[in-house]
């Protein structure tokens, strides 16, 4: 995130006001005026205009304990493995990955014989907290469906920061950080936002340090039903597609207008908070998360991309991936897909196991994600079963590559990989140890960390949080 | 081999155009899986004959005149039969003439039957089947009523005849759906419930003069004759309801008509009166992972919850309801994997793996009084049998063959074929369309 807020309004009046009457005082020939007149008056500067950032993050670590384990079988997410290995972290962050690393002085050390450690696993497609459980109207805040653009929304000012929800991705499904979009009945959903999986008792406790925002975009079935049924535009296809490039259009404008006053100043334009969020994809901020599901719309979407100067980040459930693997490897675009959800929708009729593996072969970049409160729950074994299939197809794939798919794709995807997403020193000690093959049907998360703090322990009934909602239900604080 | 086209036996058994040899195999050197809760027996063998199972176990015979499959040592288990779906009514949710589920605007509810609307070539059927999943439970959804209507037990076979059992079963919804059916309120739909039983029950005693009640009669004259035989015990009543106190209710009830043959579907709060539900003897067909409060029916829900009604004694087996349950009902042996996968986590309580295998093949058959006929390789069952290419509940086991009723399924999908066109996108001298 640009942290940039505006100038003080005094000293940008105090600045213009002295510029007038200096050039009021002009006189003869004789002394030249000391005056500012003669030079334009400045801008704030690029990305000044207005705070990029005025709900910041007060996500803090939590304490952890340096800590080293051993004899364990690491996959650092980047398509790394080792056997028998030790993965040593303090202060929040990745130490030592290796084969026999020393403990230091007061380092908890952890025996992983027969476990497995690996980062934490990311999901870029969640509704957590805007969609969460109870689903109740109340608290269904993750579709602003009363119309096809609204990108001046943003999914975090719907999170509910007590849904029970992360507790399970966290616990049953080693999910350390996770993207909240809006929904996909609009063409623009809104903003984004990337988070850590540590309750809190606000979003902005939850929000992840310096990650971008994204945008959701939406194509195909879900906004033209939506609103075509309302008798609104859009109520096809093409006019989805027809909406999407008038608004980009509307935004190359703003954005036009917005960069000359932070450059030259002057009036400062009319602000749009909608457009504030378009200008930041066109300026190469932020990042689209465009939710799409055939081939054919892929492929248009891209061309409106290069129409109108920004990148496809990735496109989510794309389940005609497998399709295209060519064209999204040449466009440097991802796909979020899931290993074997299908046939609920037309566009979803033509899915097939074999998607992720597919897309490996052709190059491209893919990852699992789930859009989903319980398939959040169980990503590893998503995985596991499209690598299984893919296998079966003659592709083949290693567990170290498949471990790009839960980690440090999705962390590529939401510009976050230098911080999190692979075991590597200097990163964030975001980690889950395993305690099997998380492969296998048969494992589940023994240890999470996040930033070092030990988050989640199988072994210790009060390292397991338990939401402000779930307080004096019936089974509360249950092995869920 | 000689088909029996000419004979006017096989012409009339509509089912069956296949000759009786088809029907018959012989699977050995297994690692048997009896399907009822025991546990697997290496090196066994399992005989079908003429559809049906004859014997499984260990040093069984092989009758001469069988055709003789050796599993190479592999899992060899009773078909899945999956415990809740809409499999064979959906092809695609979304798109209404295809969804047979549920109707609007019908006057008619607890006599709707999904058998004649069973489409043996939904797509979901030869996905599911190429999975090891050779009969499912399928349910009508209710509209406008608390009944949804005659569900049916259908086999996954690649024929024309897909129902193995019509009218097996009643359905209907209690707690929230139930409530939102009947006008709003759980009193309303107890009052629905009721009321209907009684008006069944005079059904019975005077068909003739039932339907003269006009505007008294609340059920139509079809609905009534529909839930006679609930009435008097002969079909059961598949109820889904989630939360504990709608449970009791419901058990309450049975103790005043304890004819009624109750089994309760989702179950998610189940475990808090698992000692109830032992005690009425009330089979249940549970969601399997429901972990999460996602409405205020289901507050208590936990993975443990299946794994301790089990362990209090009740019949618990698995089904999918309201999770896709018109396509993906191959994901129950990933949820009965899972729920293995509890017994290693402290203060969860799962199942051992022989129990979980019976809570996705047995235990759903018995709940809805088929055991005797599908669900496991005792004697006398059909003939569903599937080879495994390794542990049935691990992720990455395929079905390697599928016999239903005897007769070998093709495992082919259109999934398959959209996998053999696009493992190279690129087109190549002729467009992608042109490859097959």
């Amino acid at each position: 995130m640009i942290d940039g807020g505006p100038m003080p309004r005094r000293v940008l009046v105090a600045l213009l006001a002295s510029a007038v009457m200096l050039s009021g005082c002009a006189t003869d020939g004789g002394a030249k005026p000391k005056t500012a007149a003669a030079a334009p008056a400045k801008g704030p500067g690029a990305g000044k205009g207005y705070s990029h950032d005025p709900y910041p993050s007060t996500y803090k670590a939590y304490p952890g304990v340096p800590t080293l384990v051993t004899h364990v079988t690491i996959f650092d997410g980047e398509g790394g493995k080792i056997d028998n290995g030790s993965a040593l972290f303090a202060d929040g962050k990745i130490v030592e990955i290796g084969q026999n690393i020393a403990a230091p002085a007061g380092a908890t050390t952890i025996d992983g014989t027969g476990k497995v450690l690996t980062p934490g696993i990311i999901d870029i497609h969640s509704h957590l907290g805007d969609y969460p459980s109870p689903g109740v109207q109340a608290n269904s805040d993750g579709n602003e469906a009363t119309g096809p653009v609204t990108a001046d929304v943003w999914a975090e000012h719907s999170i509910w920061p007590q849904d029970p929800g992360f507790s399970r991705a966290l616990v049953n499904g080693g999910v350390t950080s996770l993207q909240i979009l809006p929904g996909s009945a609009n063409l623009f959903g809104g903003r984004s936002v990337v988070i850590k999986n540590v309750y809190s008792r606000t979003e902005q406790g939850m929000k992840f340090p310096g990650a971008p925002y994204g945008l959701k975009m939406a194509c195909g079935e879900n906004p033209k039903r939506v609103y075509g049924s309302k008798g609104r535009q859009p109520s096809t296809r093409m006019g989805n597609i027809a909406v999407d490039r008038q608004t980009w259009a509307r935004a190359t404008e703003y954005k036009r207008k917005w960069d000359k006053y932070e450059r030259d100043g002057g009036e400062p334009p009319a602000r749009d908070i909608g457009m504030d969020t378009l200008r930041g994809v066109l300026a190469g901020e932020i990042l689209v998360q465009n939710h799409c599901y055939r081939a054919d719309e892929m492929a248009i979407v891209l061309d409106m991309a290069k129409e109108f100067g920004y990148h496809v980040g990735a496109f989510h459930h794309a389940v005609e991936a497998y399709k295209i693997g060519d064209l999204l490897k040449a466009n440097g675009t991802c796909a979020a897909v899931w290993a074997d959800w299908w046939g609920f929708k037309m566009e979803s009729y033509d899915a097939i196991s074999e998607n992720l593996a597919l897309l490996q072969k052709a190059g491209a970049c893919g990852m699992i994600h789930s859009d989903d409160a319980n398939g959040i729950q169980r990503l590893n074994q998503e995985v596991a079963k499209a690598l299984a299939a893919g296998r079966r197809a003659g592709i083949d794939i290693s567990d170290a590559t498949a471990w790009t798919w839960l980690t440090y794709n999705p962390a590529k995807a939401l510009g976050i990989a230098e911080k999190t997403g692979s075991l590597k020193p200097g990163k964030m000690a975001d980690l889950v140890l395993w305690n099997g093959n998380p492969f296998s049907v048969y494992a589940r998360p023994e240890k999470v960390w996040i930033d070092g703090a030990l988050l989640y322990d199988a072994n210790n009934p009060k390292l397991r949080p338990v939401s402000d909602f779930e307080l004096g239900q019936p089974g509360s604080g249950d092995t869920k | 081999m000689k088909r029996l086209l000419l004979s006017t036996a096989a012409l009339t058994i509509a089912a069956l155009a296949t000759p009786a040899a088809a029907q018959s195999v012989a699977i050995t050197n297994a690692k048997l899986v009896i399907g009822d809760g025991s546990a697997p027996i290496e090196r066994g063998t399992v005989i079908v004959r003429n559809g049906k199972v004859i014997a499984a176990g260990e040093n069984v015979a092989v009758p001469s005149g069988i055709e003789v499959v050796d599993a190479g040592g592999r899992y060899v288990t009773p078909g899945i039969v999956a415990g809740f779906t809409r499999m064979g009514i959906v092809e695609v949710d979304g798109v209404d003439q295809t969804n047979d589920a549920g109707a609007n605007g019908s006057p008619f509810h607890a006599s709707i039957d999904v058998a004649a609307a069973i489409n043996p070539h939904t797509s979901s059927i030869p996905l599911n089947r190429a999975e090891g999943v050779t009969r499912a439970i399928v349910a009508p959804e209710n509209r406008g009523s608390i009944f949804a209507g005659l569900g049916a037990v259908i086999d996954l076979g690649a024929d024309n005849s897909p129902v193995s059992t019509p009218r097996a079963f009643q359905f209907m919804e209690y707690g929230e759906g139930g409530a939102s059916a009947a006008g709003g309120s759980r009193p309303a739909a107890m009052a629905q419930f009721r009321n209907a039983l009684y008006q069944a029950r005079a059904y019975a005693k005077s068909s003739g003069s039932y339907a003269d009640q006009g505007k008294d009669a609340l059920l139509t004259r079809a609905d009534a004759a529909a839930l006679e035989p609930v009435v008097s015990g002969r079909m059961p009543l598949l109820v889904h309801v989630e939360r504990a106190s709608d449970m009791l209710a419901l058990i309450d009830l049975k103790r005043e008509m304890p004819q009624l043959r109750f089994v309760f579907i989702g179950a998610s709060e189940g475990w808090i009166v698992a000692k109830e539900l032992a005690a009425a003897h009330i089979p249940v067909i549970a969601s399997a992972l429901n972990d999460l409060p996602q409405s205020f029916e289901s507050l208590g829900a936990t993975q443990s919850n299946v794994g301790r009604m089990k362990a209090a004694g009740v019949i618990v087996g698995i089904g999918t309801i309201n999770d896709d349950e018109a396509r993906q009902a191959r994901l129950e042996k990933q949820y009965a994997g899972n729920l293995v996968a509890l017994t290693r986590i402290p203060g969860a309580t799962g199942m051992s793996w022989n129990a979980a295998f019976a809570a996705i093949t047995s235990v759903p058959a018995d709940a809805i009084g088929l055991g005797g006929e599908i669900g496991s390789l005792r004697p006398g069952r059909q003939g569903d049998v599937v080879i495994w290419s390794g542990d049935p509940l691990e992720l990455d086991t395929a079905a390697l063959a599928v016999y239903i009723d005897g007769v070998k399924q093709p495992l082919a999908t259109r999934q398959a074929e959209l996998l053999k066109r696009y493992i190279q996108p690129q087109e190549g001298a002729l467009p992608k369309a042109y490859e097959r």
